[in-house]
């Protein structure tokens, strides 16, 4: 019988998305429902020194407004990665900001009304007098002493120093015949889901039941957090994560607008509905990436490297969001020696608190800057030794006869073939012919380039004991319940929360392959705490390798109790019962035979359970891996460039990615093309910025580069399957690689482009602009 | 201040209680619960909002629910249900024009008014229809291959 797994179906969450039948938190009313605006500041840095609320509290249709002074019995945003070793310093960071703000966009006051336009009219009289303090935005003069001191409890503004590790990097460069460095700007970045963040909130005053409609991709983590927070208990909150509008990582945090709602909805008693709009949204809602970066590698004359060397200031934003510790560290850190032997490693990441919104999880999140820094660098290190940069990586890569590979950093990668799909990748672009293409085009004074990027990521967060070993909050396996109903139709129930990856689809394939069964009859179930059993949530590309092994683990003890029952109802005995064909079957005499719908009616009715059998077709299953999965790649983008305006076209982009099976091969090329594009946004035209004094010029989406289908390239997605052995699907992630290979992939074709000028690097986004400064000072192009 | 409108809303005559600073967006879903109309930003960029007014795509986070007085709106509820999906839904689905699904219903419709004014679109002319309209999930190609695929049908 076919199997589905492998089979790129249509997906399930479709129709409803695509007839406007979804429902997004926004769209969510609930009876006698009130409106909350939160009354943000204007200023990076002040002191406030008094709220007047009496003309927003005395306007019409407001309920209530509430200053930090009312927040009496709440506690404070969390933070939940509490990276060891590292001196961490977590400062409070109250809901509602007291006698300080920190950024543009930190909250001093809520007001609930019943409507939204009542509430806003009455958010413009709240009338808050503050005095500016100095502000810092760039992280590494946050560190300076003359730099604004943020919070009292963390001088230098510095958050922890964190080292990672592994041979003896200073012997290796003392010794090295060729050393190259770069300074590397990983600028800010506006997650930008298309749905902003959204909260409706209701509390039962009778029951003490909480129950908060949030965009969340971690619905269990916000019960979690939301219960420490409010003073809750745990198991009188209930968190609804509906459809969700994208996340990258911005709807991962625990915020504090989504717990004021809850909080407003308990004080006022009645249900409140909070909702951001974009320009709120981008100083509200976490940022990505904001490292300052000093690289170095060095190696010998043959291309052989043998070390690197970091020294990070990465941006924290003004307060630690939830899991922004882990970022620049153990998910950045541990990647230094990417797809390569890098026998002595060495970096230091200083986070640093700035008078900016909080920086945290971003697609791809702490990978993409390890992997730019890391090829950017091979690049660089090719052109001083004088050979081409892909004789460099063939020479570097670690083989598949050396894997499982501990790498310097003390991680150890699970599988993979790097030189096949390095070569696949050559081989589909072209390589050589291009070389001799660019050549020409350089006699013609046409300025073309060639970027290869190999990556390698961490993914399928991952193993619990190593969550706890490096301060992860929680824990990292994942859970489902398969329940099967007396008519053989089956739910699945997640612990984990997709919103795109298009899992109601994939993990229903696998849950029909298990049971035999019509797709139409599983329906997969998520995001709500009160049905979905324990779970981590969708991030870290770990839904399908974490979260679809548990699927398939409490599918497979479903059908190892039916075989039980199977074979009583068949009266053979229990090892003579088979799967086969789509039906449990005596061995030898396959017409003796119970399909699952059979088995699931006895199961359910139990009027023939053999002894010892409990009644019922329902199982949970918890998988904890034994290791991380490792996706990795190779991707090759040819570019040319506009020497008279600095403009770059992007000519061409191929990928290579290995993700080990796919079970729906049109989801996997759908999360690479998306990865891709925002990676390439990343490297030609996003970036968020800040004045000096902490204002976000970027502030809405007219001044924020969000890709547009008119300035993509087509993708040419290619792919190659190596299974990873740590989980019983060997699926490895694919939700991130995009961004994770495209940023230095297109940075590396742009400075081949531009190699005769003698070009070395270019900080990005690589707008016309500074290509065109960086051609001026080279002495090229100029007329 | 609040004035009464009537508009044509997916073939239906309705009457609305507005204030004149009510956007069309907003008339929609909070007063006719026609919430596959999404709000995306805040400045006209996103075109999550994208609907309908006598058969072009506008934005109707920019359009005063006032100036719909007498007109005629077509939102993604009006133009197929899951039993009976119109070609370019169905186009979407089989081309995985999606994820998230929160741009779709503005892509749809802004791609139903190229459609009707460009019949058989070149890729390039594809991707400068969707100049106002912006995907973060999908790199955009799946949607340009779904308009192809509709193109290809009619």
């Amino acid at each position: 019988m076919a199997t589905l797994f492998g089979s790129g179906i249509r997906r399930r969450e479709d129709p409803r998305l695509l007839t406007g039948t979804g429902l997004f938190t926004d769209d969510l009313k609930l009876a006698g429902m009130t409106y909350m605006v939160v009354v943000r500041s204007p200023y990076a840095h002040a002191t406030v020194r008094r709220i007047d609320k009496a003309a927003a509290a005395a306007a019409p249709g407001v309920l209530a407004v509430f200053t930090s002074a009312d927040l009496t019995g709440i506690g404070t945003v969390l933070c939940a990665w509490n990276v060891p070793d590292s001196d961490l310093k977590v400062p409070a960071h109250p809901l509602l900001a007291a006698e300080r703000v920190r950024y543009v966009g930190d909250g001093v006051a809520i007001v609930i009304a019943d409507s939204p336009e009542a509430a806003r009219d009455a958010a413009e009289l709240v009338d808050v007098d503050y005095d500016p303090l100095p502000a810092v935005v760039d992280p590494e003069k946050a560190t300076r002493s003359d730099a604004p001191t943020l919070h009292a409890d963390v001088p230098g503004n510095v958050a922890f120093t964190w080292t990672v590790a592994g041979g003896d990097a200073d012997a290796a460069f003392a010794a090295a015949p060729v050393k190259v460095d770069l300074r590397i700007v990983q600028q800010r970045l506006l997650p930008t889901a298309m749905e902003p963040r959204a909260a409706v909130a209701s509390h039962n005053a009778a029951t003490g039941q909480l129950t908060l409609w949030t965009t969340s991709q971690n619905p269990h983590i916000h019960r979690f957090l939301a219960s420490v927070t409010l003073g809750v208990p745990e198991h009188k909150v209930r968190v609804i994560s509906p459809d969700v509008g994208g996340g990258f990582g911005s709807k991962i945090p625990c915020y504090a607008d989504e717990l004021l709602a809850s909080f407003a909805a308990m004080r006022v008693g009645r249900p409140v509905r909070w909702t951001e709009d974009r320009s709120e949204n981008y100083k509200a809602t976490i940022h990505g990436r904001d490292h300052i970066e000093y690289v170095e590698m060095c190696g010998n004359g043959d291309g052989t490297i043998t070390g690197l060397r970091t020294r990070v200031f990465a941006g924290l934003g003004a307060y630690a969001s939830t899991a922004a510790p882990g970022v620049p560290t153990i998910l950045h850190g541990l990647m230094y020696s990417g797809s390569y032997r890098i026998p002595n490693i060495h970096g230091v990441v200083k986070g640093v608190y700035t008078t900016t919104t909080p920086v945290d999880a971003y697609r791809g999140a702490g990978r993409p800057e390890a992997t730019f820094l890391v090829e950017r660098l091979v690049d660089t290190f090719a052109r001083a030794v004088g050979l081409d940069p892909a004789d460099v990586r063939r020479r570097n890569l670690i083989t598949k006869d050396e894997m499982p590979y501990t790498v310097a950093t003390g991680i150890t990668y699970d599988s993979g073939d790097y030189h096949t799909a390095f070569d696949k990748a050559l081989a589909a672009i072209g390589y050589d012919a291009f070389r001799a293409e660019q050549a020409k085009a350089r006699e013609q004074g046409r300025y073309v380039g060639i970027g290869l990027s190999t990556y390698t990521e961490i993914c399928g967060l991952g193993p619990s004991q190593v969550a706890g070993a490096v301060g992860f909050g929680g824990g990292l396996y994942e859970s489902a319940i398969v329940r099967v109903y007396p008519t053989g139709v089956v739910r699945v129930y997640i612990g984990t929360r997709p919103h795109g990856q298009g899992e109601e689809t994939t993990f229903a394939q696998i849950v029909a392959d298990e049971f035999g069964v019509p797709i139409e009859n599983v329906e997969v179930v998520a995001g709500d705490t009160e049905s979905t059993p324990q779970g981590w949530g969708t991030y870290g590309s770990r839904t399908t390798a974490v979260g679809g092994s548990a699927v398939v683990l409490a599918a497979r003890k479903v059908k190892e109790k039916a075989r039980k029952l199977a074979a009583h109802l068949l009266e053979a005995g229990e090892d003579d019962v088979e799967w086969q064909d789509g039906a449990f079957r005596v061995k030898g005499s396959p017409a003796q035979s119970k399909s699952f719908a059979d088995v699931a009616l006895m199961a359910n009715v139990a009027w023939n359970m053999p002894a010892g059998l409990e009644p019922g077709l329902e199982a949970s299953a918890f998988f904890d891996p034994s290791n991380f999965v490792y996706p990795y790649g190779t991707h090759i983008s040819t570019v040319e460039v506009d020497i008279e305006t600095g403009a770059v076209s992007v000519l061409r982009y191929v990928c290579v990615d290995d993700c080990g099976p796919h079970i729906n091969p049109m989801i996997v090329e759908g999360q690479v093309h998306g990865g891709v594009i925002q990676g390439i946004g990343e490297a030609l035209q996003e970036m968020a910025v800040y004045t000096d004094d902490g204002q976000l010029l970027t502030g809405t989406m007219m001044d924020y580069a969000v890709p547009k289908a008119s300035q993509m390239p087509r993708i040419e997605s290619h792919f190659t399957y190596t299974a990873s052995p740590v989980n019983p699907l060997g699926v490895k992630g694919i939700g991130e690689a995009g961004t994770i290979a495209s940023v230095a992939c297109i940075a590396n074709a742009v400075c081949d482009a531009l190699a005769p000028f003698g070009i070395r690097h270019i900080d990005k986004p690589l707008t016309p602009a500074r290509v065109w400064a960086a051609i001026q000072q080279a002495g090229g192009g100029a007329r | 201040m609040r004035r009464t409108i009537s508009l044509t809303v997916n073939g239906v005559s309705r009457d609305l209680n507005v204030e004149p600073r009510t956007l069309l967006v907003h008339a929609l879903r909070e007063q006719l619960d026609l919430t596959g109309t999404h709000v995306g930003c805040d400045t006209t960029q996103c075109g999550a909002c994208t609907v309908h007014l006598d058969g072009r795509a506008v934005k109707s986070c920019n359009v005063l629910a006032v100036q719909a007085e007498g007109r005629d709106v077509r939102t993604i509820e009006g133009m197929g249900t899951p039993d009976a999906l119109h070609p370019l839904q169905t186009a979407f689905w089989e081309k995985h024009g999606l994820q998230c699904g929160f741009c779709t219903p503005g892509m749809i419709m802004t791609a139903a008014d190229l459609l009707s004014s460009n019949p058989a679109p070149s890729e390039a002319e594809i991707r400068h229809a969707f100049q106002g309209n912006l995907c973060r999930c999908t790199g955009y190609q799946k949607i340009v291959e779904a308009v192809q695929a509709a193109a290809a049908q009619r």
